[in-house]
């Protein structure tokens, strides 16, 4: 049972780096893609391919570069993850109303503040809903991390599977269930949190 | 590419076994998703709550559930299959749902006027205009699939996953390298079709 | 106030074939509220928006108060000038009170200053303070959304108000009413207005002096009573024509009648 939680410390520490590194680079990515069209198209065509590559499929493609272990786990899941955070930050900031930037123009805000105080807020809960689906799918991923020798819970459902052991592999599984059941959950309310009442 | 070059055929087998899996799942998955789907638009007090459940089985971790199946089935083609069809159940039914709810009240109102019967509004108006946010749904429902199934290699020896575990299995990078990138392929090419059919009915 | 000076203004689009705006002069006298009426596509927007920069001009020039707007920046300029669209522009994530406020917070005014100003506002456009400061645009009836709009742009007593077809999305009889508050409110604050619409009945109505124009080129400037007894052009004259003659020359009296009263 100790292993148990060391493994899940472990899930989280994959995918919770990896998230981070994530958002480190789409939320630029995201903002780009909406605010150059001559950028748009090849940035989304990038994300929309990302999005289409098998998860256990990337985190092999690193393998013969990058090798094994959690180092090399966690870009590819930081790769995997950077498409829908890119997807839904150009998609949030490309749906705030053109009235609202036009009014926030015409009456003196900078660029910078029509951002900050229009975009950003409006851009918020579509760019959340995106996160969420990353969190989501990285927790996900991160269990066939195992396959390159990263751990996490992949560690046990796979030992429970050539083990026979039932229990255990019940037991991994519903942790692992959870985990992203209770991402999702967590990040649905937190989104409902920080986005500004309309 | 070494190895893809060196072994064409075991590669198109495989790649074959994996679109075969995928294509037969899907099939069937369909033919559970679409009733299940127009049932929920038809309540739209229901259909958050089968929405919501379908989504919750969708956020298991396909490992998780895989292994689970395992238990249930046994190693071989069973688990996969049954895995990819209860994953795709979630993509299917809400683009049916959406594409339905999508339609424009006013023709459906208008075909109703006409004296269409319930059956004729849904199979002239409303599955038509549904078509192409359904053929969404197969897109997305496909590429998640095929995806899914590169871990009937590992519990089943199906699919292009087989190069992948056992390249694993025998320190072959090569072969690890040629399953990833021919899934990968795949992945894009379906998508890129699936893409073109869902146009072309879009401006049909 | 103040005045506003078009001199041979022109305006291109990126990659348009023809000016939107070509070589268009007059000017807007303190105070004054000047419509620019003419179909759609006819250039009143873009010739509106140069006013706060937010077109920039190909040839020509535009004044307030003498200064050429290209020589201010552009931020000062446009909080300085009021602003209203025919979509509002309502901040969604914003109360009624923080988005009338909007501009006043831009330019450091104190938070109790605000406030009294957000309450004074909202009574003056006829809105309860205590019952709407603290909605959000959502629960705004089209009516009272544009209102709102109108009391945004006017919140920092900006020296100019440029409303582009404003109450174009609203029901008759609630465009009525606005129509009827924006007459007293420009009256009273005596604030030189530019007004684009493409309704005559609502040019004739509100304007001291309308701007025809057609494919942007200007046909007429005139006061309304001038415009219907001497068209400069057939496009004005039939475009004056147009409908219901008694009906227009009526509400010229009436405008003539609000404005006296409000003086
Ligand atoms: N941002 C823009 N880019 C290119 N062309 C524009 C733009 N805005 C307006 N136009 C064109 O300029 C002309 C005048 O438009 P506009 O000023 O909006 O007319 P109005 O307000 O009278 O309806 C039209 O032909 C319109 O298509
Ligand atoms: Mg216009």
């Amino acid at each position: 049972m100790a292993e148990l939680w060391a493994h899940v410390a472990q899930h989280l520490t994959l995918a919770g780096a990896a998230l981070a590194l994530a958002l480190l680079a789409g939320l630029p990515l995201g903002v780009l893609a909406a605010e150059s069209a001559g950028l748009r198209g090849g940035v989304l065509a990038l994300a929309g391919v990302g999005r289409t590559l098998p998860s256990l499929a990337v985190l092999m493609l690193l393998l013969p570069w990058l090798g094994v272990g959690m180092a090399p786990a966690i870009v590819a899941l930081a790769l995997l993850a950077i498409p829908p955070i890119v997807i839904s930050v150009d998609l949030a900031i490309r749906g705030v109303p053109a009235a609202a930037l036009d009014a926030a123009a015409g009456m003196g805000m900078t660029p910078l503040q029509r951002f900050a105080r229009v975009v950003v807020p409006l851009a918020l809960p579509v760019s959340f809903s995106g996160l969420r689906t990353a969190a989501t799918e990285t927790i996900a991923s991160a269990t066939l991390a195992t396959f390159i020798g990263a751990g996490g819970l992949g560690d046990e459902i796979v030992r429970g599977l050539q083990t026979d052991d039932a229990a255990l592999l019940f037991a991994a599984a519903a942790v692992v269930a959870a985990l992203a059941l209770g991402a999702d959950l967590a990040l649905g309310a937190a989104g409902r949190i920080v986005a500004p009442r309309t | 590419m070494s190895y893809l070059a060196s072994h064409p055929l075991r590669v198109a087998t495989l790649l074959g076994g994996h679109v075969e899996i995928v294509a037969v799942a899907l099939a069937v998955a369909l033919l559970i998703a679409v009733p299940l789907g127009l049932f929920a638009a038809r309540r739209p007090r229901l259909s958050p709550w089968l929405l919501g459940t379908l989504g919750a089985i969708y956020t298991i971790p396909s490992l998780a559930l895989l292994a689970v199946l395992v238990r249930a089935f046994g190693l071989g083609f069973a688990p996969i299959f049954v895995a990819l069809v209860v994953y795709a159940q979630f993509m299917l039914a809400r683009n049916v749902v959406a594409g339905i709810a999508g339609v424009d009240p006013a023709q459906v109102d208008a075909a109703r006027g006409l004296g269409m019967s319930p059956l004729q509004v849904l199979l002239r108006v409303e599955f038509p205009q549904a078509l192409p946010v359904m053929i969404g749904g197969v897109r997305i429902a496909a590429i998640a699939m095929i995806a899914i199934a590169t871990l009937g290699g590992y519990v089943g020896g199906v699919g292009l996953g087989v190069l992948i575990f056992n390249g694993l299995t025998l320190h072959q990078p090569q072969m690890i390298v040629a399953g990833s990138v021919t899934a990968s392929a795949l992945a894009v090419a379906v998508d890129a079709l699936l893409r073109l059919v869902e146009r072309r009915f879009a401006t049909a | 106030m103040s005045s506003i000076t078009f001199d041979g203004v022109t305006v291109r689009y990126p990659g348009a074939e023809s000016d939107a705006v070509e070589n268009v002069s007059f000017e807007c006298d303190d105070g004054e509220l000047v419509v620019l009426l003419g179909p759609s596509g006819c250039g009143k927007s873009t010739l509106l928006r140069t006013v706060n920069r937010l077109v920039p001009l190909a040839a020509g020039r535009v004044r307030i108060d003498g200064n050429d707007v290209n020589a201010l920046d552009a931020v000062e300029l446009r909080r300085s000038v009021g602003y209203v669209i025919q979509a509002v522009g309502l901040f969604a994530h914003m109360t009624v009170a923080q988005n009338v406020a909007v501009v006043p917070s831009l330019r450091g005014w104190s938070r109790d200053e605000t406030a009294r100003r957000v309450d004074e506002l909202l009574r003056m456009i006829g809105l309860d303070p205590a019952a709407y400061r603290d909605r959000r645009p959502s629960r705004l009836s089209g009516g009272e959304a544009q209102r709102v709009g109108v009391a945004r742009a006017i919140a920092a007593r900006p020296r100019a108000l440029l409303m582009d077809e404003p109450f174009g999305a609203v029901d008759a009889i609630v465009r009525t009413a606005l129509q009827r508050e924006l007459v007293r409110i420009v009256a009273e604050l005596h604030t030189t207005t530019l007004f684009v619409t493409h309704d005559m009945d609502e040019a004739f109505r509100l304007a001291d002096r309308i701007v025809v124009m057609r494919s942007g080129r200007v046909e007429q400037v005139a006061r309304p009573q001038e415009l219907f007894e001497r068209p400069a052009t057939e496009y004005v004259r039939d475009l004056v024509h147009a409908g219901d003659d008694v009906y227009r020359r009526y509400f010229m009296r009436g405008r003539a009648l609000l404005r006296g009263l409000a003086e």
